[in-house]
């Protein structure tokens, strides 16, 4: 049984918490309306709206202290060092990192991973070692491990999981060997929405010394972050999944970590000194961003850092779990919707199918009613594989999603039925 | 606003549901596989070709209702069709969802495959009508590697 089934809620009237229907107003873009009707937005786990304090954070940067970081001694490089530096406090403060040099300002999740899985990799992974993920790991979270295995001579395993997209632990457990080098497992399943047992998983692999990255592109926005709590060695994020910009994201790493890991990209600000003989490296976090960052970026997560920190917590995770039950609830009186991954801890995430319709045609049909959902294999491919099904639909709820958004998308999968019918 | 029964004509949901000539074809002397990356669509094609003319074509595969029905009906139309005769109607099928505003096919030669003209409405879903055609594209080439529509 999982949650949303165990908790069937009756009541069809929406009654977002006044928190969340005021919220609502802060993202200009959930005003758009798409052929004709209101959007009902319900692709956050492919990236969020932003909230207005996130938009003029930006562009008051361009606006008034646009200029180079790191380098300049004039006033305005120095404002603009200091916002970045600011970003860069506001991140450690949001995933309670210890130092803020420990935070990396990376372009994504998929460059936080592959900055690991190179630079760890290059100096810690030889023939015969493996590297460890899970079976419902974001293609973001396999490619770059596979090329480093192959590069290293190394072996990528995968710890399964059960038919409700639960990680089989015994199984894990199994194969922490003394072969494995590194764990790397999805904190929140994009496709399944499983929130996964990282603090066990963190704990078991140091039991043997073996250190762990977390994929925590899809916990961000949905919950708070402890690195510190959770033990992990690195933790990587996308802004733009945070209600933050595109272009930005973090990797955190525990700072005896980042300083035994040789550098990512060469180039400028990340330097002590350059001879054409020998090149010294800066300190972390320099060390790890090489050429002009995304400053703008920075300053827009930042802004999106601020605006998280000012919401009720509590409330949201309240709000997000009446979301998921009444959702998955209504979802399951559409005849034939069978839903695909129900652990029994999901966040906000419902992937279904709907019998003799594939996902794509499900996810035209209710874009015509303004319903926007993601459909196809969401970048997990093995995890399609895994469930026996082509591609599903998916519809990931945010803080600013409501009982109506669910409605909505229920009463347009009824046009689904009216064009194939059946 | 567009309207999905312009998309979803009766004759591809049709198809769809009982897609024509859906089985492997054992003396085939062309094959080609198409397969569409961000949707997941797959197809395999089998021709048995003689004398630049399809005698027989058949297919499999798994994807949406524009993909399956598009290939039930571009095997039915290509059948008995000469090599250059089947490119023809290619290049026509694929103005026709596809090209500018003025390539807009004379639907009198497209035949049943004017169905799909309500398929231009909709970009995103263009790949899925085309792939059955690039797939038939490969196999009259005889292009040994998988054909994708990216
Ligand atoms: C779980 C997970 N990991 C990684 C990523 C990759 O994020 P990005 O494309 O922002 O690098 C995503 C985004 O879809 C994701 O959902």
């Amino acid at each position: 049984m999982t949650t949303a089934h165990r908790a069937t809620p009756r009541t069809r009237a929406a009654r977002p918490a006044p928190e969340v229907a005021t919220r609502r107003a802060d993202f200009p873009l959930l005003a758009t309306r798409v052929h004709g009707r209101p959007l009902v937005y319900l692709d956050n786990a492919a990236t969020s709206q932003k909230p207005q304090a996130v938009i003029d954070a930006i562009t008051r940067y361009y606006e008034t202290a646009n200029a180079n970081v790191h380098r300049g001694v004039y006033s305005l490089s120095e404002h603009a060092t200091a916002a970045y530096e600011g970003a860069r406090e506001k991140a450690r403060a949001f995933l309670n990192a210890r130092e803020a040099r420990e935070i990396i300002f990376v372009r994504s999740t998929t460059e936080g991973i592959n900055l690991v899985a190179s630079s760890f990799g290059r100096t810690n992974l030889g023939p015969g070692d493996e590297v460890l993920i899970s079976a419902m790991e974001h293609h973001s979270n396999i490619v770059p491990w596979q090329l480093i295995c192959e590069e290293r001579g190394a072996t990528l395993r995968v710890i399964p999981m059960n038919q409700a997209g639960e990680l089989l632990l015994d199984e894990y457990e199994r194969r922490l060997t003394e072969r494995t080098k590194i764990v790397a497992l999805v904190h929140v399943s994009n496709s399944l929405g499983t929130i996964n047992p990282v603090r066990e998983v963190v704990a078991r692999a140091h039991a043997r010394g073996i250190p762990v990255l977390v994929d925590g592109a899809q916990a961000a926005p949905h919950m708070p972050v402890d690195v510190q709590a959770l033990d992990c060695d690195f933790y990587t994020v996308s802004g733009h999944k945070m209600f933050g910009p595109t272009g930005i994201g973090m990797l955190y790493g525990k700072a005896p970590r980042l300083e035994a890991m040789p550098p990512y990209q060469g180039g400028g600000d990340m330097i002590r000194s350059v001879t054409f003989a020998r090149t010294t490296f800066a300190e972390i976090p320099a060390k790890f961003e090489a050429g002009t960052p995304h400053i703008a970026g920075a300053i827009g997560l930042g802004a999106a850092i601020d605006y998280l920190s000012r919401l009720d917590w509590g409330l949201v995770a309240a709000h997000e779990a009446d979301l998921l039950a009444y959702a998955s609830a209504r979802l399951l009186e559409v005849p034939g919707v069978r839903l695909v991954g129900t652990a029994a801890h999901k966040a906000s995430v419902i992937s279904f199918v709907v019998a003799g319709v594939h996902a794509h045609d499900v996810g035209t049909i209710v874009d015509q009613e303004g319903v926007a959902i993601r459909t196809g294999h969401h970048c997990t491919q093995p995890v399609m594989e895994f469930f026996g099904v082509p591609a599903t639909a998916r519809a990931s709820f945010a803080f600013y999603n409501t009982r109506e958004d669910a409605d909505a998308l229920v009463a347009a999968l009824a046009k689904v039925r009216q064009v194939f019918g059946g | 606003m567009t309207d999905l029964t312009e998309l979803y004509q009766q004759t591809i949901i049709e198809h769809n549901r009982s897609p024509r000539n859906f089985k492997k074809l054992e003396h085939a002397n062309r094959t080609a596989e198409g397969y569409n990356a961000i949707c997941g669509d797959k197809i395999t094609l089998y021709l048995r070709l003689e004398d630049d003319v399809i005698r027989e074509i058949a297919f499999q595969g798994s994807g949406c209702a524009i993909s399956q029905a598009s290939a039930s009906l571009m095997t039915s139309a290509v059948a008995g069709k000469t090599k250059v005769e089947a490119q023809a109607l290619f290049r026509a099928f694929h103005d026709m969802v596809a090209g500018g505003a003025d390539a807009a096919a004379d639907p009198g030669t497209l035949g049943k495959l004017a169905a799909f003209a309500g398929v231009r409405q909709f970009p995103a879903r263009v790949k899925c009508a085309n792939l059955s055609w690039h797939t038939l594209r490969a196999a009259l080439a005889a292009a040994a590697e998988p054909v994708s529509t990216e």
